[in-house]
């Protein structure tokens, strides 16, 4: 299972360029459900106008190569590292639930384009890291629905309680959990099971991708854009309006002059 | 002045909700992000301000003293040991207030689960739980029972 391409397994009863097209179709869902998710929600339009009134508030202007410099430290501390979360557990299932993620699906397109078929050998290494993806979307993503989740942890809710903000992650851990159950199956012999749960499989995945005008899929685009926007801000000056640190405080206390007596 | 969430610095970590002592701050169903379920039944304690580590949750300021347009925010430093307040009002003049939040070093204080469970008996006592070593002092001074009135102890 862990060195065997599933996708050129099952390449004799679906044509490579069926799977090939699927692929892209997902990409399209994606790309076009975050646009529509802009659009309709008015997205960039808050974005630019919180830009453009942080910049009018700016007790500084922000140059390019300092832009530049913020956009790396966004990309490292929030992007890479997932630096924005204030719990520990949270960010580890998180990084575990995103770098599983980005291994899976890489690793999935260069299968299916690269390696459609046995007559083109997959180097052991990509299913590898396809399944290795998949488990560790797996391990970060069933922690965080079981024991992390906020609805669970301190609303208390119970932790099969679905609401529309969970169809994300549901249809996540659905899609790659039968993603393994189905590469094992196929690995091992195939037949109606392998189907069956391809078939399953196919339909979480559509789930996953084309809802996401509905589901918060497209948090990935814009939670650096908000990061980044919050680095800018700090650096302008502007600061959010929240007060400077407290070392340098302009005004200590509430008044200045005394108190009048009544 | 009740409080409301910047839905956009919010990660939902659910501080606000394990802190607010009203139970007015929840987790919406959509976006898993805080919110004030019910502004009118905010008691404008300020606890989910303060506890908020991302710097959401805002405060809407009463027109007496912040008309429309305003911005009050709040920043707590807990290495500092200070909480600091900015009122921004539309004509763009600033207000800061510094204040210190305690004495004590963060993370000093025990929690309740700290300590010993109380024994049963102790509900005869006149002191409360965990007296006098929670107060930092040997003992307190107590009456003795013939100093009472009958029927009291």
């Amino acid at each position: 299972m862990f060195t065997s391409n599933p996708f050129a397994d099952i390449s004799a009863s679906i044509p490579p360029t069926i799977m090939q097209t699927y692929v892209v179709v997902m990409i399209l869902l994606v790309a076009g459900g975050t646009l529509f998710d802009i659009v309709h929600k008015k997205s960039a339009r808050y974005f630019f106008n919180h830009w453009q009134n942080a910049k009018d508030k700016g007790t500084r202007q922000v140059g390019g190569g300092e832009m530049v410099s913020l956009a790396i430290q966004t990309a490292l501390v929030e992007g890479v590292t997932s630096g924005e979360f204030c719990n520990a557990q949270r960010r580890i299932a998180h990084l575990l639930t995103m770098y599983g993620f980005l291994a899976y699906v890489i690793t999935t397109a260069i299968m299916v384009f690269w390696y459609p078929t046995p007559a083109t050998p997959t180097p052991e290494i990509l299913p590898l890291l396809w399944t290795i993806g998949a488990l560790m979307v797996c391990v970060g993503g069933y922690w965080f629905w079981f024991f992390i989740r906020v609805d669970v942890a301190a609303e208390g809710n119970s932790t099969f309680r679905l609401v529309r903000a969970d169809l994300f992650i549901v249809s996540l851990l659905v899609s790659v959990t039968l993603g393994l159950i189905w590469a094992l199956v196929q690995t091992a012999g195939g037949g109606t099971w392998a189907n069956v749960f391809l078939g399953l499989y196919l339909l979480a995945t559509t789930v996953l991708f084309g809802s996401i005008p509905w589901s918060k899929f497209s948090h990935m685009f814009f939670k650096p854009a908000a990061a980044f926007q919050k680095r800018v801000e700090q650096a302008n000056g502007s600061r959010r309006n929240l007060p400077p640190p407290a070392d340098s405080p302009k005004i200590y206390g509430s008044v200045q002059r005394q108190p009048q007596n009544y | 002045m009740p409080t409301f969430v910047y839905m956009t610095s919010c990660d939902g970590c659910g501080h606000c909700v394990d802190i607010c002592p009203s139970d007015i701050m929840h987790i919406d169903t959509t976006y898993r992000r805080a919110f004030n379920i019910e502004p009118n039944f905010c008691w404008e304690c300020y606890s989910c301000v303060k506890a908020c580590p991302q710097n959401a949750i805002d405060v809407r300021g009463y027109a007496e003293f912040a008309p429309m347009g305003h911005s009050v925010r709040v920043l707590r430093e807990e290495e500092k040991g200070t909480i600091s307040w900015t009122v921004k009002f539309r004509d763009g003049r600033e207000k800061n207030f510094v204040s210190p939040i305690r004495t004590t070093p963060w993370g000093s204080i025990k929690s309740p689960s700290d300590y010993q469970v109380p024994n049963p008996d102790a509900l005869n006592s006149q002191e409360l739980a965990h007296e006098p070593d929670a107060l930092n002092i040997d003992a307190l001074p107590a009456l003795t029972p013939d100093q009472l009135k009958q029927g009291v102890v």
